[in-house]
């Protein structure tokens, strides 16, 4: 794939989403409910309930009464919320500020559809995940599995993410589909797994086996990547601004690219370009570039 | 045990050919009796469908391949999740439900017996306590002989009693129904990493073809007057043309009945829809459902189930590990195989069934159209082979279907145009009635089974196994006709009510049906002898990881059928 196709390829894949979103949230004034974090469970507490789809149409007072799970007991939100503010009958009006650390409550925003959900500290395992619309700012950390399987939508997390950034859950084979995932500190391990479509963005380092089994979509690492980058991918690209501490042997070195744009944003380069996974069966379109620069390591394995 | 009168109700049961009478029926201890007493408990089903609790003659529910494919696919499994209450424990899966989810969702669409249709021999223990930890419904399974060495071994020299002796031997050690055979001869061939795609190939070694493993259970079927017959599932499926081998296989198999058996048919052909194809290649692919359907209507000697395929993502899971691995070849999907002592094989892949894949459009107008095209409903059974053509829970979309020809025509035309080019449904403008869908759904399973004098009907001695259903009985809605199909307004199993509007308000133990099936001792012993002797030398396990115990952990509640069959000698 040479320059040119990588911009129609980048513009083909615009996402629709996130800039629709944007669009209906200067045009419409959001309505803003607040959760005070009480204390932290000694368990896990299960709150895919706490989404704007969840809490448009209901009173402060009702929301307060809905049911978190708690290891095995249900019980009201308000046990480890204090839910304050006004609500609205839509959830693109929603935007649900959680105004604290929750990092023993899963499954944040799962689900969602529309509306914004701003944490002010870390989140707990399942941010995000399985999300179709609307957006996410974690300003803290965090937990695993965040942004799994996600359709569509934003999430925006300025620490760090724990494995399985927008991986896939056990078994399936059809991971993030659609939408942008942006990690400002470090990521953990298989980011993107199984990836289909969308944008990932981890700004520090990723850990190993990033973009595993990847088929479509992106992911810019503007760190450095641990080992097995993009292993058994047939398709999408990987990106390593950073160093990419290696490339598998069933990679084929491609060509030399003097840059690379994604979502209109010019990367310099020269960048390295290797095909994979080989050794996997049918049309093998995966795609990892690396800056040559942060990479001479590899120039000496794949190029002499 | 409570008495109950349900009231006023529709009656359909084809068995006693009642088509829709109104009538009361009366439950005592279980069983249908003609009065009770007058301070017994009144359902009223005053302008409500009546029929007798359903039966699937083949569904894969439980043994070692549907635990295989539980393990291959968490991802189904976190599908499909209901909450536990306080009766029933928690479900979860679709096209692989647990245990309990597929008791509890067979009891709600009014199923109340299900025949578990490829059990490996040696994993006839496993299979039994799946099924005893299978809530509600009454159980049975049938083991896989039709790879078997001894089977090939008898045969060759055939010795047709002492095959007979051993398939009974077999029935009676795992508690087995019925015999049945996957692809014949071609499972042994897959061990050697090949398949059979023809009836007169015959397999590596051994010298016996797929035709005379067919005819031979046949007959040691008909000489051990089995109640159900040989249970087929044919060679070459699963490919573009197969439709001819479906009817060479039919026709290959004329055996005489044995005439102490009250079923018509000597050969029961299963999931037919995925026998049923033509063309030549998946290019030139099309239905073959109608040229199978002339056949059968000419025939009397068969039954068959379709197979049917809906629209979904589920697994396909068969004993056919060849298929399984070619299927692999085709969609790419994570594929496992499965060996049980190369005595027959097994394989799992997830597949999703599409309305836009031409493949996938064109297999769904096959099973209707075999439905629709044989005349006489008494030869074919509703089916999807669940889960392979789709889970059991989609059968109320296939009584649509079968009810409303305009709910068909609006799927077709949804659906990917080869669909209709290359099949004839949209010809079909036949439309069943509710008594046609009891036959498919009931009547014709308890008959071909050998088990219509227990269950599939209404009649006074029968199992109070029955099904209410809250549908108006000339609505051709097919939105009214999948809602009320979906969920019973009362499931009644064994005199007691299971499900309520869909909920299920008491979870008894079903019972476990299985043969005990007597011949000549003397014969036995012979066939003992030189089984046991084959067995050490070829066998890494030993024999006595056949025999399913008579404990509750196997057989919770056994209902033992006893046959005699000491004149074969």
């Amino acid at each position: 794939m040479t320059t040119k196709n990588l911009i129609n390829y980048e513009n083909s894949h615009n996402h629709i989403n996130s800039s629709k979103i944007k669009n209906a949230n200067e045009a419409i004034k959001m309505k803003e409910l607040s959760l005070k974090p009480l204390s932290q469970p000694n368990v896990m507490l299960e709150a895919e309930i706490i989404t704007p789809d969840n809490f448009s149409g209901k009173s402060v007072d009702e929301i307060k009464q809905l049911k978190v799970w708690k290891g095995n007991k249900e019980v009201p939100l308000s046990d480890f919320f204090q839910v304050e503010g006004e609500t609205t009958n839509s959830p693109e009006e929603t935007r649900i500020v959680i105004e604290g650390s929750i990092p023993k409550t899963k499954r944040v925003g799962e689900g969602m559809t529309s509306g914004e959900i701003v944490i002010k500290g870390n989140a707990g395992m399942h941010t995000g995940a399985l999300m179709r619309g609307g957006s996410i700012f974690v300003e803290g950390d965090v937990g695993a599995w965040s942004g799994a399987e996600i359709r569509g939508g934003k999430l925006h997390i300025k620490g760090n993410a724990d494995n399985y950034l927008g991986a896939v859950y056990r078994g399936e084979w059809r991971g993030m589909r659609g939408g942008k995932i942006i990690v400002e500190g470090n990521a953990g391990g298989e980011v993107g797994e199984w990836m289909r479509d969308g944008v990932i963005h981890v700004k520090r380092d990723v850990g190993s086996f990033v973009g595993v089994h990847m088929h479509g979509g992106k992911i810019i690492v503007h760190g450095n990547a641990d080992e097995r980058v993009g292993a058994e991918m047939t398709g999408g690209q990987i990106i390593i601004l950073g160093k990419a501490n290696e490339i598998l042997p069933s990679f084929r070195f491609d060509e030399e690219i003097p840059s690379i744009e994604v979502e209109g944003e010019t990367y310099e380069g020269p960048f390295l370009k290797f095909v994979g996974d080989l050794a996997e069966a049918g049309k093998i379109k995966g795609e990892i570039l690396v800056l040559k620069k942060n990479n001479s390591h590899l120039i000496k394995l794949f190029l002499f | 045990m409570d008495e109950l009168i349900i009231k006023n109700g529709f009656v359909y049961d084809p068995l006693n050919n009642i088509n829709g009478e109104q009538l009361d029926i009366f439950i005592k201890n279980g069983k249908i009796v003609s009065e009770v007493g007058a301070d017994a408990t009144v359902i009223d089903a005053k302008n409500k469908i009546i029929m007798p609790g359903g039966i699937d003659g083949h569904s894969h529910i439980a043994g070692a391949k549907v635990s295989m494919g539980r393990l291959l696919r968490p991802e189904d499994i976190r599908r499909g999740v209901r909450a536990k209450t306080k009766i029933t424990r928690s479900e979860s899966g679709v096209s692989v439900p647990t245990t309990f989810s597929i008791g509890y969702r067979y009891a709600r669409m009014g199923y109340t017996t299900v025949f578990e249709p490829a059990m490996p021999p040696l994993k006839a223990r496993h299979t039994h306590e799946e099924l005893a930890d299978t809530p509600i419904v009454d159980k049975g399974a049938f083991p896989l002989l039709g790879s078997n060495w001894m089977v090939f071994h008898y045969l060759k020299q055939q010795e047709i009693e002492k095959c007979a002796a051993f398939v009974a031997w077999m029935l009676n050690a795992t508690k087995g129904f019925a015999i049945k055979l996957v692809n014949p001869a071609g499972l042994e061939s897959w061990n050697w990493g090949g398949n059979i795609r023809d009836i007169d190939t015959p397999v590596e070694f051994w010298d016996v073809t797929p035709r005379e493993v067919i005819t031979g259970l046949a007959k040691v079927n008909e000489l051990l007057g089995l109640p159900h017959s040989i249970h087929v599932h044919f060679n070459n499926i699963g490919r573009p043309g197969n439709f001819k081998t479906t009817i060479e296989s039919f026709d290959a198999c004329r055996e005489n009945k044995n005439p102490g058996v009250e079923r018509n048919q000597v050969i029961h052909g299963t999931h037919i829809q995925f026998n049923g194809y033509g063309g030549d290649s998946w290019k030139s692919f099309a239905s073959g459902g109608l040229e199978i359907a002339d056949w059968v209507n000419k025939n009397d000697h068969v039954t068959l189930d379709v197979g049917q395929v809906v629209f979904s993502n589920t697994t396909t899971m068969t004993a056919d590990g060849p298929l399984e691995y070619y299927l692999h070849t085709l969609n790419h999907l994570k594929w496992t195989n499965g060996d049980v002592e190369i005595e027959t094989s097994s394989g799992v892949v997830p597949l999703i069934y599409k309305r836009k894949n031409p493949v996938s459009a064109i297999q769904w107008t096959i099973g209707l159209e075999l439905l629709l095209g044989i005349e006489d409903p008494w030869k074919v059974m509703l089916s999807t082979d669940h889960p392979n053509g789709g889970p059991f829970t989609r059968y109320p979309e296939i009584i649509a279907w079968l009810m409303s020809q305009e709910y068909r025509n609006d799927t077709l035309k949804s659906a990917h145009k080869r669909a209709g080019k290359r099949s004839g449904l949209a010809t079909l403008d036949r439309e069943y009635s509710l008594f046609e869908i009891a036959i498919v759904t009931r009547a014709t399973q308890a008959k071909a089974l050998g088990i219509n004098y227990m269950k599939g009907h209404l009649g006074v001695g029968a199992d109070a196994d029955v099904a209410i259903y809250d549908l108006d009985k000339e609505s051709k809605d097919p939105k009214e006709i999948m809602k009320a199909f979906s969920n019973t307004l009362y499931t009644i199993k064994g005199g007691e009510v299971v499900a309520k509007n869909g909920e299920i308000v008491s979870t008894p133990m079903g019972r476990t049906l299985y043969l005990n099936v007597k011949v000549d001792p003397s014969l036995e012993n012979t066939m003992l002898k030189e089984f046991s002797d084959i067995f050490r030398r070829n066998y890494s396990v030993n024999m006595a990881n056949y025999p399913v115990q008579p404990i509750p952990s196997y057989l919770p509640l056994p209902k033992e059928i006893k046959l005699d069959a000491t004149h074969v000698a």
